[in-house]
Formats: C-alpha cells, sequence, structure tokens
C-alpha cells in the first residue's frame, strides 16, 4: 500500500513501525507524548504504545542525550528527539564525549545504538534559535553518523536505517519542507542505506551537491539555468553527511568537471569546505573552475524578517552556476 | 540509619484572597501603588490579546502570551531598582513593559526585527531568553561582579517551572549559594512547560522547596496575589541587596493563554482546572474586588481605562508597523565589534547581489 505523505507523516509512520516491530525501541523527549510533538512528529503513539515505550521528559537535553546512552548500554534503542536543533546544545557533552566516543573508549565492548531527531534549519519565521543548521558539528566528530533527508519517502527510509543502525545518528530534519510537499511512500518497512547519495536530477554540465531544504531550492535554480541557458545540471542528495558517499560525489565531478556545493549552514568550516577538499583529493584534475560554495553568511541566522536573505536562494545559485560555467 | 527527609508542609505566602479580602495585612507601600498596578495589568491583558490577534491576521510571528500571570510579572518587577540586573525569559513583557520597554517595542521581537534586541539604555535589562535556563546564570554572574565591584545592585533571573529541569538552574543556585551572591530566582510556576504539568516535570510538590537543598531562602508565594507577590520581592530584593544572599521564589500561577500562538492546548489540558483558574483564580478579578472594596474601582472608571488603554494599543500597533525594516546587509552588523575582513567582504557580497536583483 502506497500513499502520498509529507515528511511529517513519513517520519511519524517510521517510528510507529519501529515501535512495533522491535520492543527495545523507546522514544523520550519534551512534549512528545500528549502533545504528540510540537511538529506532531509522534502524534498519537503515546495511544498507541503507552508510557514505558514513549516517554514525555523533564526539559533537560543533557537528561535526555544522557540517559537515552545509558538506556542504550543496557539494550535499548532510544529515538530522542530534540524540539529544536538549537536545544540540543546543553546535551552537547553527552552527545560528543559520551554517545560518540562510547564504543572506541570501551573497546567495542558497549555500543550507543540511538537516533537523535531533531528539526533543523531555517525559513520557517521561527523566532531567535529556532532555525540554525549545525550539521558541521557533527559531521566533525567521530563516532557519530548524520543523516538529512529531503523527501518523504528518503525520510521513512533513512529514519528505518538510523534506528537499526548499530552507531548514534543524528538525524536533522529540515523544518521547512516537513509539510511543503507529498509524494508516495510504501506503507511498511523498507529502508534507505545510509551512506548512499542521490542522484536527483542528471546533467553534464556542473554538479550541484545539497541537501535537506537547499536540494529543492538547488533543484529548482538546475531547472531554471536550463531553461535560461541550456546548461544542464546534476544535482545530488547527499543524503548522509557522515559518512560521506564519496563515490557519488566523485563520479560525477569527474563527469562534469565542475562543481559547487549549497548549504544553509554558515560557510565557514561548514561542510561546502569537506566535500570540496574531497574533490581536490580525488577529482582536482578534472576540474575546470574552481569549486563553489553557496552558503549562509557568516552570521547568527537572523530574526525572521531579514533571513530570506541570509539563505542562499535560487538566484544566489543561478548566479553560482554562471560564474563557474563561464570561468 | 538516619533517613535525611524533607521537613515540612509547603507554605503559600498570601496576602489577597481571591474574594479581594485581606488575609493579612498588606505590605507598605501598596494602598498607593493598587491602582495603578491595576490599570497595568488591563493594559497588559489588552496587549495579550492584541498581539493574539495580530498574529493571527499574520501581522506577527510567534508569540507567547503571559495572560494569568500579570500579578506575578507585574509584582515582582515592581520591587526592582531602574538601574537592577534583568534577565527574563520570552513570556516576561508584561514585567518588562512596567519595567520601561515600550509596548511597541515589545512588539517587535514577534515581528522578528533584530532591533527588538536592543534595550532601553537606561535600563539593565536583556532581550527574553529563549534557551531555557540559560538566563540564571548569567544572573548569577552578574550578580558576582555586583558584589566583586562593590556594587549595591542586584540580579533577578525570570524563569519558568520547566527550567528547574536544567542543569544551568541547579549551577546558578549552588554558585550564588556558594558565592553569596545578590541574586533573586523568580520562577512563574504557571503549571505547564509546553505540554508537561509540574507534576510530570519534577517529583516534588514544590520548586521553593530546591531552595533548602541549596542552604538558601525559599519563597513559595501565591502568584496571582500582587500584593504577596510583591512582599515576596521586595523581601527577596532587599535580602540579596543587604548581603544576606540569594532566594529563590516560586510564584504559583497559571498560563491562560496557549504555550504560543504555534501551540493547541486543548490536546492537553483539563478543562475543569482550567475554568477554576480562569474564573475564581483571575489575578485582574482579584485587584478588582479588593479596589472595589476601597471604593477605588467601579464600571465606569474600568471603561474609561479600558478606552484609554485601546488607544495606547492602537498607537504602540501603528509605531510597531511602521518600524522600517532594517537594510538585509545589517545582519552583518554586531556579529563583531569590529567586522573581520571576511565579513565585510560577505556583506559587500550580499550587497552587490541586491542592488542586482
Ligand atoms: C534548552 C531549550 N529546550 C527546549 C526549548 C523549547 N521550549 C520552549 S518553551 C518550553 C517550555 C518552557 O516551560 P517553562 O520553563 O515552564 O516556561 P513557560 O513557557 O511555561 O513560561 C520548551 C520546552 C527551549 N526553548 N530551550
Amino acid at each position: 500500500m502506497s500513499r502520498e505523505l509529507t515528511m511529517l507523516q513519513a517520519i511519524q509512520e517510521a517510528l510507529d513501525l519501529k515501535l512495533a516491530d522491535d520492543e527495545r525501541v523507546v522514544l523520550l523527549g519534551e512534549d512528545i507524548g500528549v502533545n504528540g510533538g510540537v511538529f506532531r512528529a509522534t502524534d498519537g503513539l503515546l495511544a498507541k504504545y503507552g508510557e514505558k515505550r514513549v516517554i514525555d521528559t523533564p526539559l533537560a537535553e543533557s537528561g535526555i542525550i544522557g540517559t537515552a546512552i545509558g538506556m542504550a548500554l543496557n539494550g535499548m534503542v532510544p529515538v530522542a528527539e530534540i524540539q529544536f536543533l538549537a536545544f540540543i546544545f546543553p546535551g552537547l557533552e553527552q552527545l560528543l564525549s559520551h554517545a560518540a566516543r562510547m564504543r572506541h573508549r570501551t573497546r567495542g565492548q558497549f555500543g550507543v545504538p540511538m537516533v537523535i531527531r531533531t528539526p533543523y534549519g531555517a525559513g520557517i519565521r521561527g523566532p531567535e534559535l529556532h532555525s540554525e543548521s549545525v550539521e558541521a558539528f557533527f559531521a566533525h566528530t567521530p563516532g557519530l553518523k548524520v543523516v538529512v533527508p529531503s523527501s518523504p519517502y528518503d525520510a521513512k527510509g533513512l529514519l528505518i536505517s538510523a534506528i537499526e543502525d548499530p552507531d548514534p545518528v543524528v538525524f536533522l530534519e529540515p523544518t521547512r519542507i516537513y509539510r511543503a510537499f507529498r509524494e508516495e511512500v510504501p506503507g511498511g518497512l523498507y529502508r534507505v542505506p545510509l551512506g548512499q547519495a542521490k542522484v536527483v536530477r542528471e546533467g553534464e554540465d556542473l554538479s550541484i551537491f545539497a541537501w535537506g531544504s537547499m536540494l529543492r531550492t538547488a533543484l529548482r535554480a538546475a531547472e531554471q539555468i536550463e531553461q535560461e541557458r541550456g546548461w544542464r545540471c546534476e544535482v545530488i542528495d547527499l543524503r548522509t553527511l557522515y559518512p560521506l558517499d564519496r563515490e557519488t560525489i566523485i563520479t560525477s565531478v569527474q563527469k562534469t568537471g565542475r562543481a559547487l556545493v549549497v548549504h544553509e549552514a554558515h560557510k565557514t568550516a561548514g561542510l561546502g569546505a569537506e566535500i570540496i577538499s574531497l574533490i581536490n583529493d580525488e577529482a582536482l584534475l578534472y576540474l575546470r573552475a574552481p569549486v563553489k560554495r553557496i552558503a549562509g553568511f557568516d552570521v547568527p541566522v537572523p530574526m525572521f524578517s531579514v533571513e530570506d536573505d541570509y539563505l542562499p536562494t535560487e538566484a544566489r545559485i543561478r548566479q553560482g552556476i554562471e560564474e563557474t560555467i563561464l570561468f | 540509619m538516619e533517613i535525611y527527609r524533607w521537613p515540612g508542609e509547603p507554605t503559600l505566602h498570601q496576602i489577597l484572597r481571591e474574594d479581594g479580602t485581606l488575609a493579612r495585612e498588606e505590605p507598605p507601600g501598596v494602598q498607593d501603588q493598587a491602582q495603578a498596578w491595576y490599570r497595568f495589568m488591563v493594559f497588559c491583558r489588552r496587549f495579550d490579546q492584541k498581539a493574539l490577534n495580530l498574529q493571527r491576521q499574520g501581522r506577527l510571528g510567534t508569540y507567547a502570551p503571559f495572560s494569568g500571570q500579570e500579578a506575578a510579572q507585574i509584582g515582582s518587577f515592581a520591587a526592582l531598582r531602574r538601574d537592577d540586573w534583568v534577565f527574563p525569559s520570552y513570556r516576561e513583557l508584561a514585567g518588562m513593559m512596567y519595567h520601561g520597554l515600550d509596548p511597541a517595542h515589545a512588539l517587535l521581537f514577534s515581528r522578528g526585527h533584530p532591533a527588538a534586541g536592543y534595550m532601553p539604555k537606561e535600563l539593565a535589562m536583556f532581550p527574553g531568553q529563549i534557551i531555557i535556563g540559560a538566563q540564571l546564570l548569567h544572573a548569577t554572574g552578574a550578580a558576582w561582579a555586583c558584589k566583586l565591584r562593590g556594587e549595591d545592585r542586584v540580579a533577578a533571573a525570570f524563569f519558568g517551572d520547566g527550567a528547574t529541569s536544567q542543569g544551568d538552574f541547579h549551577e546558578a543556585l549552588n554558585f550564588a549559594s556558594v558565592f553569596q551572591l545578590p541574586v533573586v530566582f523568580f520562577c512563574q510556576n504557571n503549571q505547564y512547560a509546553i505540554s508537561v504539568p509540574v507534576t510530570r516535570q519534577m517529583a516534588t510538590p514544590t520548586v521553593a522547596q530546591k531552595a533548602i537543598a541549596y542552604q538558601i531562602e525559599g519563597i513559595r508565594v501565591d502568584g496571582n496575589d500582587i500584593f504577596a507577590v510583591y512582599d515576596a520581592m521586595r523581601y527577596a530584593v532587599e535580602h540579596a541587596r543587604s548581603g544576606g544572599g540569594p532566594v529563590l521564589i516560586e510564584a504559583v500561577t497559571y498560563r491562560l493563554g496557549p504555550h504560543t500562538t504555534s501551540d493547541d492546548p486543548t490536546r492537553y489540558r483539563d478543562p475543569e482546572v482550567h475554568d477554576a483558574w480562569a474564573r475564581a483564580k483571575d489575578p485582574l478579578l482579584r485587584l478588582r474586588r479588593w479596589l472595589e472594596r476601597q471604593g477605588l474601582w467601579d464600571e465606569d472608571q474600568e471603561r474609561a481605562w479600558t478606552a484609554e488603554v485601546d488607544t495606547r494599543l492602537a498607537e504602540a500597533t501603528e509605531r510597531m508597523e511602521q518600524t522600517p525594516m532594517p537594510d538585509p546587509a545589517s545582519v552583518f552588523d554586531h556579529v563583531y565589534a569590529q567586522m573581520p575582513p571576511a565579513l565585510r567582504r560577505q556583506k559587500q557580497e550580499l550587497t552587490d547581489l541586491r542592488g542586482r536583483v
């Protein structure tokens, strides 16, 4: 059975299926029970699975992540929700110093199979600190996997893979496209493997790498530029930010000889730098132009009345494409 | 084995009963201020309503209403000096306006306007904190500096019941206690942290008792009784200012509206409990009953005050909406005291881009 679902519904369904499929799975977080989550990603799950499986916690992110580690050490598979990405910061110590390192410091004796789901990104007219995208912090931390879906189908399949993964996974959900569109999603359990990018649009002239809500912006820019100038851009959704799918990235750049990375996170030390360095390492001699980054500026994500100019726009991406191709 | 147990029944400081009679003598100064407080409460209640309406009409973004908490906010801010340090949360606009924030400015937060963050120069007040619990440590540090620098100012942190679960809350109380700092921790226990009831937030029956674990003074006060709130805060501020150390106040109150305009409280609220708070315990009605007994309130006056409030609100809304939207390139300002060259290049990039569009 396949229906059209939003990304939020697809996420809710993945959680539902895994709760049914594996009794070790528990959900915990702020307002996820009675309220069904502030975005309703866990709607109805408390009623269906009860208070032992779907747990409203006290308001403490360090508490949520730290106790999730303990649960994971003792045979459970916690899926924690952090209400917005910036609220993970009080829990970073638990995540970076403990969840990420546990397997290594116990020499493989204890792993921490847990998922931290959190809405992230700008473009929702949110208040201060509701719009961050700091995926690079996590990709920079050995021991963590970092996943970002950009469509309902992928969200469900990737979340199921994340929950089944033996290592801690940070699962970033682009708030801007939670309800932005629907897509066919199969009813049962299925997996989209971690670590695999996806070629969303084929092209020969330039490769665009994007993820999360920027994927759609990049796709629109690619369509516009094809109409305006006839250039065909390949658009690749990275889907997993750690580990990166080197092969798909390199194969595409070897084919097109030009590349552009689009991310809404701040430019400096953002993931774009890592991708460019990877291209330098493996495909430098294929390049016909320097690889550009179209990224968020190096300023705190602004208050929403000025956030549109902070986010990479189609116009900025088109300009980047032009400069690269006409280099 | 000796088990060290919680020592006693929780207390609740109350002066003004729900029916508007006095449970005990009102604190000095209250007689003169009560009518002005009431009028300010009316202003705030209608401000809140106005903001909700503006949000519904798409003229404001997310807004966190404070209706039901006017007595807790106004009563507590009324005991502060204008030069005291104030670290509020996002739900403190009533208190902040009482302290001197222009209502037109107060609305700018929900407008997503960067200028919202610039507080009146003559105050030592910060924009409402979004990160739950963070401001308690800032207040503790500011108080610490007061002590080290020999100033007689105090610092006050305002927060909700949910914040008491954060490590920052406990760290702040402990630092303040260890270093005997002039800081007041003012918790509005409005019964919910979004959907989570306080009974689920903590297993302790009160917030105030947490003071005992840190060997500081704790007061549990009826937060809908403006006389008692003022009394408690006045005591705490004097205690802190005179070197007595920190105080934790729990004001027991109730949020009448949704958590924010994105919230649907019917999902988690008990309608009966809600009705009790909305009717019998409303802080405005309680003060009004007392004023009426004193001959300081009647319906004609209420109508006149309301009309005056509505004029002020219309004027504030107009000024808020006429506040020019900032130049988008201004997002680069104030990231550093001096803009690094790399940032200046990005600012130029944005300016050029906008010039082309
Ligand atoms: C660190 C952090 N975690 C989560 C949130 C999301 N959040 C915003 S308000 C809120 C509830 C706060 O409850 P409480 O402290 O009781 O204050 P109230 O909103 O009731 O005034 C939550 C969970 C946040 N802003 N910051």
